[in-house]
């Protein structure tokens, strides 16, 4: 081996701190990416997958009731491909030893066979044998939550009769990878069942013989959904359609499209500011090691060593270093990318997760990596080798040195000597010391962004349920029922107070934009229910005109004043046009809002709720749920309590779990700079501080000149982390609004507080690392020695 | 007569210091030989360092001739100067100047890489007597081992010409004397034109030649008659 080649790997060795500090930072930066494409990767291959093997239809739409026989009339529709009509019913169930009500919805399948259109992914056990009623086939997620398995039985109620069925089988379905209940945002799979029974006996159950209530279609290849759709809802119009809808409006790939869309996001945000920081960071911390090398850079060039060769020389260093930091952060990209995937796996339901490694993200890591590690390098070999080996030999020339302005003051004359060869290294080197601040202001802005998304889920969760969402319960009905039934809540032993909403499902519509959605009639000064303003503040509605949650308003174009058509879904269909007056900013979901009176009098009814929510009694709440379950009217009961938690489940296994790795990252990087930047420093000013050791100067104002330099660059880069953080959060959040959830950006001065602390915790630990070096000080070597 | 290997006309050199000109070198006539040594005296500021690093094409005069043999280095660029250090010369740092992470062995093998027709790193380290020191950290070397090892660089890739600056100024003077005995010993046995650089009047003795510098320019050159051995040398 060359002795070069040699010099460099002891080279490598002998740096192994800051090589080590360096490739963290390049993992970290690599890592992120990894994290975020590979999540993201496993999600969208996974759903398309599953998607096209198990026959995803395109279009979905419900019936009132329609004869079995209007399908060959539909089948005729130019651009259908396969059209599959079955019964949908909803059920509630009870598993033998579980004391909670369950809701779920059951789907009729053909006869002992697979549907044409949303095949089930058999899991355990088969479908129904053919000509079978009592067999059904459960969801897996539910299945796993009750640890049922087939030849286990449940009591299904359908439209009010008992039935007992035999578990045939658990399955996965390509309609329900996100299985959550009406109304519900997570999955409760405790709570909600999805079941597939055979056609007939479910037809029986719920009175449809010789007809259907639910359609899906596929299309052919390249024929727009929007053509159909129109030409299903003219024909179903008359027996109850409430409009068809394609894949963007089935939540469970309505959900699926959100994660999707939100780890685009952080695919592209989170490494570009990582990568960012760590391609900055990289090339400092490489321009200034080789800075250090400059005496040996000259020996090599006095012996005929050329410029090429050198730069060739310190380019593999750099490539080994890049390779160890881009390796590191690969493999634990694809070990956090696959255990990230696996947390999704809890919520998105695939039968098999596919990960892989994708070239071009290795590629990219690589790239970005090695050019601004080369970059750094290039510039400080180009440096090193410009001066005349004869110059670049001896110690550096003493430099030109003034007092500053600061010197001259009144407080500076009374500085001590060493505080005063601080304030002169630092204007001397102004560039050097406005790359470390920046350098170390860019690590803390890291901090600021990784704890300001805790903060603001939290905060965001906290505004959902504090403000928003202040009902303990949640009841609906199967049917809009009477207000009366309000007296009768109230009545109840453990309600502490009571008040109803009318939910109509609706289509907005603004010029060409148009959404489904549904419009809530609240309560005049309602108490359960709050919306509020951009400032948490709470917003009473007026009797006219509608409200909607911002984003839905945005999405519709709509501003404060315009007019909007509503085309009700529901009942006799109507359509007709409101005034939107004004905009609501709650953190999830979205809605239009009305006054409950002139929703009632729109929908041409007396006064009736779709469901109340309830403030109760927690003492009595359990005897309550038992009686509220027992009454036929009651669809769904709904804990808040429960929700809440679901949902703060969700966000910590979720986002928060990236985040905390982020955290972690943004500490290792910070400790990472800030540590090569003290040992820089250390071995630049080696001989100058033994040199003060020597006239006598005593260690600890020695070690000042130092630990001082570093101190006072981290609190200079405070300030200015504080401000790029702001600046990266500021740029998540808008990243991450969208329709379910959008994260406010809200920055506590907790968030700041700890960049600082985070900061100033790596300074110390630096500074303690760099002690024992200043300790061992040896005046004599130092001064002697010129390398 | 022996044949001339370098020769300096009017060679000047001018350093700007921030706003200070300095002028190191003020029109330097001089003449070397094919194998001779040749010591350079000189208070400090004389020039004789900055005259050694032109010579030795680490760095070029502002003015005036310079030719080494045929070859007009007064007006090479920067490769072919690289060119002629990597193939002609020899250097010799007053601070050894030695890459800490490498060995002795590979120390010397560093010069080697990329000379034409060197000796085996062993044998040039056999050379300056450090034979059972090859693998040997420069941490491990005591100062006047490291400056062997320096030298044993230098000669290994078998150059004509070798550049010493101050090659004792670190050592004691036995351990001086003893570099110094390698020095003359090279300089014997490969015929290599060698240049010394020295404070110390003493040195003067073993040359063929004494050359004096005093502000910038050659200001006495002194004949010896005979060369004294270094071990008779004492300071």
């Amino acid at each position: 081996m060359q002795a070069l080649h040699r010099k460099l790997l002891r080279d490598l060795t002998g740096l192994k701190g800051q090589v080590a500090a360096i490739a963290v930072v390049i993992a970290a930066g690599v890592m992120t990416l990894m994290i975020a494409v590979t999540s993201l990767d496993a999600i969208r291959l996974s759903m398309e997958r599953f998607y096209s093997s198990h026959q995803l239809a395109d279009v979905w739409t419900s019936v009132t009731r329609a004869p079995d026989v209007l399908a060959e009339r539909l089948q005729a529709i130019p651009g259908i491909n396969q059209i599959e009509t079955r019964v949908v019913a909803p059920v509630r169930l009870e598993v033998p030893g579980y004391p909670d009500p369950i809701r779920g919805q059951i789907l009729s399948i053909p006869d002992g066979r697979q549907p044409g259109l949303n095949r089930l992914a058999l899991r355990a056990g088969s479908l129904p044998d053919s000509g079978r009623g009592d067999q059904v086939v459960v969801s897996e997620p539910f299945a796993e939550a009750h640890g049922l398995q087939p030849g286990d039985e449940l009591k299904v109620i359908i439209r009010g009769r008992f039935e007992r069925l035999r578990i045939s089988g658990t399955a996965l379905s390509p309609e329900f990878v996100y299985q959550v209940g009406p109304n519900d945002l997570l999955p409760d799979y405790e709570r909600y069942a999805v079941l597939w029974m055979n056609r007939r006996a479910l037809a029986n159950a719920f009175g449809m013989g010789g007809a259907f209530n639910n359609l899906t279609v596929s299309l052919q290849s390249g024929v727009g959904v929007d053509g159909v759709i129109e030409r299903l809802d003219q024909i179903l119009a008359p027996y109850g359609g409430i409009g068809a809808h394609g894949r963007d409006e089935l939540m469970s790939h309505r959900m699926l499209s959100e994660e999707i869309t939100q780890l685009k996001v952080m695919a592209v945000v989170l490494p570009t500011v990582f990568l960012g920081v760590s391609g900055f960071l990289l090339s400092v911390l490489m321009g200034r090691i080789i800075q250090t090398q400059r005496q040996q850079i000259a020996v090599l060039k006095a012996f005929g060593y050329r410029d090429g060769e050198l730069a060739g020389h310190y380019a593999l260093l750099t490539a080994l270093i890049v390779a160890i930091g881009v390796t590191l952060g690969i493999v634990l990209g694809l070990w956090a990318g696959e255990a990230m995937a696996a947390l999704y796996a809890e919520y998105f339901r695939f039968p098999e997760t596919v990960t892989r490694l994708q070239a071009r993200v290795v590629v990219l890591a690589i790239v970005v990596s090695g050019l601004s590690a080369g970059f750094g390098t290039f510039r400080a070999v180009a440096r090193a080798v410009r001066l005349p080996p004869a110059e670049a030999m001896r110690p550096p020339s003493p430099e030109d040195f003034r007092p500053g302005w600061f010197e001259r003051s009144r407080v500076g004359q009374r500085l001590a000597q060493t505080t005063r060869i601080i304030l002169r290294n630092l204007d001397r080197h102004r560039f050097k010391s406005a790359m470390t601040v920046c350098g170390i202001a860019l690590s803390t802005s890291l901090l600021v962004l990784g704890s300001y998304q805790f903060n603001a889920i939290q905060h965001m969760i906290d505004q959902q349920y504090r403000k928003v969402l202040r009902m303990d319960t949640h009841l609906s009905f199967i049917e809009p029922t009477s207000q009366s039934v309000l007296a009768e809540l109230k009545a109840m032993s453990g309600v502490l107070h009571a008040e109803g909403y009318r939910q109509v499902p609706v289509r907005l519509v603004n010029g060409h934009l148009s959404e489904r959605n549904a419009i809530l009639g609240l309560p005049e000064r309602a108490e359960l229910r709050g919306l509020i303003d951009r400032d948490a503040n709470p917003i009473y509605m007026p009797d006219e005109g509608l409200f909607m949650t911002r984003f839905l308003a945005e999405q519709l174009g709509l501003r404060p004043g315009d007019p909007v058509v509503v085309e009700t879904l529901e009942g006799a269909r109507r359509q007709v046009e409101l005034v939107l007056a004004g905009v609501v900013d709650e953190p999830l979901g979205l809605s239009a809002y009305m006054r409950i009176e002139p929703l009632n009098t729109l929908m041409r009814e007396g006064p009736a709720v779709s469901g109340v929510w309830l403030m109760t009694d927690p003492e009595a709440r359990t005897a309550l749920y038992d009686r509220l379950w027992e009454a036929p009217r009651i669809a769904s009961i709904g804990l808040i309590a429960e929700a809440e938690d679901g949902l703060r489940g969700y966000m910590e296994d979720t986002v928060l779990t990236l985040m905390a790795i982020l955290l972690l990252l943004a500490g290792s990087i910070t400790f990472a700079l800030v540590y090569n930047n003290a040992r820089i420093a250390f071995a630049e000013r080696e001989r100058e501080l033994a040199t003060l050791r020597v006239l006598g100067f005593p260690r600890a104002q020695v070690s000042w000149v130092l630990v001082g330099e570093i101190l006072l660059l981290t609190l200079l880069a405070i300030p200015l982390g504080w401000l790029f953080g702001t600046l990266f959060s500021w740029l998540l959040s808008l990243a991450f609004s969208m329709d379910m959830l959008r994260v406010p950006f809200h920055i506590t001065h907790q968030t700041y507080a700890f960049a600082a602390a985070g900061v100033l915790v790596a300074s110390a630990l630096s500074v303690i690392l760099i002690a024992r070096r200043l300790r061992e000080l040896d005046m004599v070597a130092a001064l002697k020695g010129v390398e | 007569m022996k044949q001339s290997v370098f020769q300096a006309e009017a060679l000047t050199k001018v350093y700007h210091m921030g706003e200070v000109a300095i002028h190191a070198l003020r029109g330097v006539d001089l003449e070397l030989y094919e194998g001779e040594l040749v010591v350079m005296l000189g208070a400090s500021g004389s020039g004789k360092s900055t005259l050694l690093n032109i010579m030795g094409g680490l760095d070029v005069a502002t003015d005036g001739k310079l030719r080494y043999r045929d070859q007009e280095l007064s007006r090479a660029g920067e490769a072919e100067l690289t060119r002629f250090r990597r193939e002609h010369v020899g250097f010799v740092f007053q601070f050894y100047n030695l890459i800490p992470s490498l060995t002795a062995r590979e120390n010397v093998a560093i010069a080697t890489d990329i000379a034409t027709d060197p000796m085996r790193p062993e044998e040039a380290l056999e050379l300056v007597g450090l034979d059972d020191r090859l693998d040997h950290f420069p941490s491990q070397l005591s100062g006047g081992e490291q400056q062997r090892v320096a030298i044993a660089r230098a000669i290994a890739k078998r150059p004509m010409v070798l550049m010493c600056d101050e090659p004792t100024g670190a050592l004691d003077s036995k351990t001086g004397i003893r570099v110094l005995e390698v020095i003359e010993h090279i300089n014997r046995e490969l015929n290599t034109t060698t240049a010394i650089i020295t404070h110390n009047e003493v040195i003067g003795q073993m040359a063929d030649r004494v050359i004096r510098l005093s502000d910038g320019k050659v200001s006495d050159i002194h004949v010896n008659d005979r060369r004294v051995a270094p071990a008779e040398l004492a300071w």
